[in-house]
C-alpha cells in the first residue's frame, strides 16, 4: 500500500484538480495504473517521457500524469507523436487512444504510422464504443451490438485491431485485458521497450456506455465475461474454430526487429553529412 | 522585418518555390512534413533533398495534409522550427490543426501556394482565392498572421520573416503565394546567414517549478521550452488555465483568449508590412499583393508617364490588415484600386477599414489568368 501511494504521488500531478473523469469500473483507469507501474519498472525519468493522447475518455489520461503531456485533436495523436519522435528520438513517446480515435477518425494515420514503423509505444484502449460522446458505435463495435447510433443493432463488421496493425507493418503487436492487470504490466513494458511501432491493445470495459445496453447488468458482469473469454494466445491457437468463437486471445502477436524510421533517418543523415564533408 | 543588412551572398537562378526553401534554411527551419500538391510540390521536393544533409534536419512525407500539420506541430513542441507547404485542397484539410496551433501557441509556418478553386479547381493556374480562408478558415475566434510575397527574392525574405514572426509571437504564420510567384524563375541573391536577423522563441529563465506555459507576460507571449527539457507541462486544444489544464472558469477563458489576441494586436505596427511605391503624392493608389502587385507596379509607372498621379501600396502582411498604411494615404488620395485574382476578398478588407475617405474600385479575375498591367492602367486612367 505504501509503495502504491508513493507511485501515485510521484507520477500523478499534484497541481491538477482531481477527481478524474473515469466511471467506476472503467477499464481505462486500470490501464493508467499499469502504465505508471511500467514506466516505474523501466526506471524512466518523467522528463524523458512524452504522452500524446487523443480525444475521448481514454485521451483524458494525459492530463493526470506528470510527464510531458499533449492532448491532441480527435484521431490525430499519432501525427503529433511522429513529429515529436522524429525531432527528438531520445524521447520515449507513448500514444494513448480510444478505438474510435485510433481506428475510425484516425484509421489512416494508424496504418501509416505502423507502416512507417516509427518508434512509438501505442496504447489503444478498446471499449468497442465512443465513451465520451455518449455511446455511439465505433469501428470495433461488434456485429449486432446496440449503441445509441445503432438502436437496431450494428450492421457493419468490426476491425480486428491486432490483425490490422500486423498487416500494416507494426514491429510489435500485443493484446492485454483490463481484467488481467499483471499480464498487462508485462506486455506494457515490452511495448514500451520494443523498437519501432509497438502496439498494445487493451480490452477495456465501458459499462456506462456499452455494457448496460448489451446485456451486462453490472460492471462485475462485464469483468466476469472478460475473465471467462480471455485466452492466452498459445492456447487459443490450438482451439478449433468453433471453440475459438467468442474468445479473446491475449498475448504477443507480432515480434519483429526491423529498424525504426528514426533509426533509418539517422543513418541517412550520417551518410549525407559524410558525403557533404567529402565534397 | 527580415531585410538583408548588406548586399552579399550568392546569386542563383531560382523558382519562387526554391527561394522559399533557401529562406526556410536560412531561418533555421529543421523540420518539414508535407503531402504533394501542385503548385507547391517544388517546395517539398527542395526540402526533401536539402534537409537530410543538414546537421539535424528532418524531412517526412506524411499520408495527408492533416498528418503533415500534426507532425509539424509535434516538431514545434519538440523545439524545432518547422514548416509545411500546400495548396487549396490541402489547406482546407489543415484547418482543424491550424486552430489547434493557435490555441497551444505553436510557432510554425504554413506556405499555401494558391491555385484556382473552389474544390480541386484549377490545379495549374494561379489564383488568390484563399485570402479570407487564411484569416478565418479554422473554427473559433483566433488571431493569426498572414503574409504574402510578390517576386522570387521576396519569397526568400518573407519566408524568413514568417519564421521570425512565428517564433517571436508563438503563433502559426501563413505565407500565401500564388502559382505565378512560386513558378517564376528569376535571378536572386541568397544572402549570407549573418545578414538576417534570426529570431528564436523565448526560453524560460525560471526553474521548472515556477514555469507556467500559458502565463500572462508583458509581451503576452510566454516562454516555450522544448519537450524533454525538464519543464513538464500539459498541452491541450481545450480552453486552458495558465498551467495548461482544461478550465471552464469564465475569468480564465477570457484571460486566455484575450491574451492570444493581444499578443499580436499590440505589435501591430511591427507586423504590418507593406511597400509604398510612389504613394507620397498619389491621388489614386493600387492596393495589391502577390504576383498582381508586379502588374500593378508597371501600370503605376505607365500611368505616371501619362500624367496620372498614381501609386502602389504593395501588401506583404495581409493579416492583421495594414490599415494604418491606408490611413496615411487619405490626405491626398481619393481612389483605391484593388486588383486581385478572386471575386473580391482583399477588397472586402479595404472596404471594411475605409470610413468614407476613399472610393474603392475593384478588378477581379477568376479565369486562371493573370491580371495584366494594361487592365490596371485602364482603371487608373478612368477618372
Ligand atoms: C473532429 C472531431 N469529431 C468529433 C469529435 C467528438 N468526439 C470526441 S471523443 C469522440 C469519440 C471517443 O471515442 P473513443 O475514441 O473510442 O474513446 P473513448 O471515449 O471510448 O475512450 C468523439 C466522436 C471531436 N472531438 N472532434
Ligand atoms: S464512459 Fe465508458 S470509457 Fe468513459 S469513463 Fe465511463 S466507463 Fe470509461
Amino acid at each position: 500500500m505504501a509503495e502504491r501511494t508513493q507511485l501515485i504521488h510521484h507520477y500523478l500531478r499534484h497541481n491538477k484538480k482531481f477527481p478524474h473523469v473515469y466511471c467506476a469500473g472503467c477499464g481505462h483507469g486500470i490501464a493508467l495504473g499499469s502504465l505508471i507501474r511500467s514506466v516505474h519498472a523501466l526506471g524512466w525519468s518523467k522528463d524523458e517521457v512524452v504522452m500524446v493522447a487523443g480525444i475521448g475518455c481514454s485521451g483524458r489520461m494525459a492530463v493526470y500524469v506528470d510527464f510531458n503531456t499533449v492532448h491532441a485533436v480527435h484521431g490525430r495523436a499519432l501525427t503529433i507523436a511522429t513529429g515529436i519522435k522524429l525531432s527528438n528520438p531520445n524521447l520515449k513517446v507513448i500514444v494513448v487512444m480510444g478505438d474510435g480515435d485510433a481506428l475510425s477518425i484516425g484509421g489512416n494515420h494508424f496504418i501509416h504510422a505502423a507502416r512507417r514503423n516509427i518508434g512509438l509505444s501505442v496504447l489503444v484502449l478498446n471499449n468497442n464504443i465512443y465513451g465520451m460522446t455518449g455511446g455511439q458505435c465505433s469501428s470495433t463495435t461488434p456485429l449486432g451490438a446496440t449503441t445509441t447510433t445503432t438502436p437496431f443493432g450494428q450492421m457493419e463488421k468490426s476491425f480486428d485491431l491486432v490483425e490490422l496493425a500486423a498487416a500494416a507493418g507494426a514491429n510489435y503487436v500485443a493484446r492485454a485485458s483490463a481484467f488481467h492487470a499483471q499480464g498487462m504490466d508485462k506486455l506494457m513494458q515490452a511495448t514500451f521497450t520494443h523498437r519501432g511501432f509497438s502496439l498494445l491493445e487493451v480490452v477495456s470495459p465501458c459499462h456506462t456506455q456499452y455494457g448496460r445496453k448489451n446485456k451486462f447488468k453490472t460492471v462485475v458482469d462485464m469483468y466476469r465475461w472478460l475473465k471467462e473469454s480471455a485466452t492466452p494466445l498459445e492456447q487459443y491457437r490450438k482451439l478449433s474454430a468453433e471453440k475459438a468463437k467468442g474468445r479473446i486471445p491475449l498475448g504477443v502477436f507480432v515480434d519483429r526487429d526491423e529498424p525504426s524510421l528514426e533509426e533509418r533517418y539517422a543513418d541517412l543523415r550520417a551518410d549525407q553529412t559524410a558525403q557533404a564533408g567529402r565534397r | 522585418m527580415a531585410k538583408p543588412k548588406k548586399k552579399s551572398g550568392r546569386e542563383i537562378f531560382a523558382l519562387g518555390a526554391e527561394a522559399v526553401v533557401e529562406g526556410a534554411l536560412l531561418a533555421g527551419c529543421s523540420f518539414y512534413a508535407g503531402y504533394p500538391i501542385t503548385p507547391s510540390s517544388e517546395i517539398m521536393e527542395g526540402m526533401a533533398s536539402r534537409l537530410p544533409g543538414t546537421s539535424d534536419g528532418v524531412f517526412v512525407q506524411m499520408e495527408d495534409e492533416i498528418a503533415s500539420m500534426g507532425a509539424v506541430i509535434g516538431a514545434s513542441l519538440a523545439g524545432r522550427k518547422a514548416m509545411t507547404a500546400t495548396s487549396g485542397p490541402g489547406f482546407s484539410l489543415m484547418q482543424e490543426f491550424i486552430g489547434y496551433g493557435c490555441m497551444i501557441e505553436a510557432p510554425l509556418v504554413i506556405v499555401n501556394v494558391m491555385r484556382g478553386g473552389p474544390s480541386t479547381g484549377l490545379p495549374t493556374s494561379p489564383a488568390q482565392a484563399d485570402v479570407q480562408q487564411a484569416r478565418w478558415g479554422t473554427h473559433g475566434d483566433h488571431s493569426v498572421i498572414v503574409l504574402s510575397a510578390s517576386d522570387v527574392q521576396e519569397c526568400l525574405a518573407m519566408t524568413v520573416t514568417a519564421f521570425n514572426f512565428a517564433e517571436r509571437y508563438r503563433t502559426p504564420v501563413i505565407l500565401l503565394l500564388d502559382e505565378i510567384t512560386a513558378h517564376t524563375r528569376e535571378k536572386i541573391t541568397v544572402p549570407t546567414p549573418d545578414s538576417f536577423e534570426i529570431l528564436y522563441r523565448l526560453q524560460p529563465s525560471m526553474p521548472p517549478e515556477w514555469y507556467k506555459p500559458f502565463e500572462e507576460t508583458v509581451r503576452g507571449v510566454p516562454p516555450m521550452p522544448p519537450l524533454g527539457a525538464g519543464y513538464r507541462y500539459h498541452v491541450t486544444g481545450l480552453t486552458h488555465d495558465p498551467l495548461g489544464f482544461p478550465t471552464q472558469r469564465p475569468d480564465e477563458i477570457v484571460a486566455l483568449l484575450e491574451r492570444q489576441f493581444r499578443k499580436i494586436d499590440q505589435f501591430f505596427f511591427d507586423i504590418q508590412l507593406a511597400d509604398e511605391i510612389e504613394t507620397a503624392d498619389a491621388e489614386i493608389v493600387v492596393v495589391a499583393y502577390g504576383s498582381v502587385a508586379r502588374s500593378a507596379q508597371l501600370a503605376v509607372a505607365q500611368a505616371r508617364e501619362k500624367g496620372v498621379k498614381a501609386g502602389l501600396l504593395k501588401l506583404k502582411t495581409l493579416f492583421p490588415f495594414p490599415r494604418t498604411k491606408l490611413e496615411r494615404l487619405a490626405p491626398h488620395c481619393k481612389i483605391l484600386v484593388v486588383p486581385e485574382m478572386n471575386m473580391g476578398q482583399m477588397s472586402r478588407e479595404v472596404k471594411r477599414v475605409n470610413t468614407g475617405q476613399f472610393a474603392v474600385r475593384t478588378i477581379n479575375r477568376v479565369d486562371g489568368q493573370i491580371i495584366t498591367p494594361a487592365e490596371i492602367l485602364k482603371v487608373l486612367r478612368r477618372r
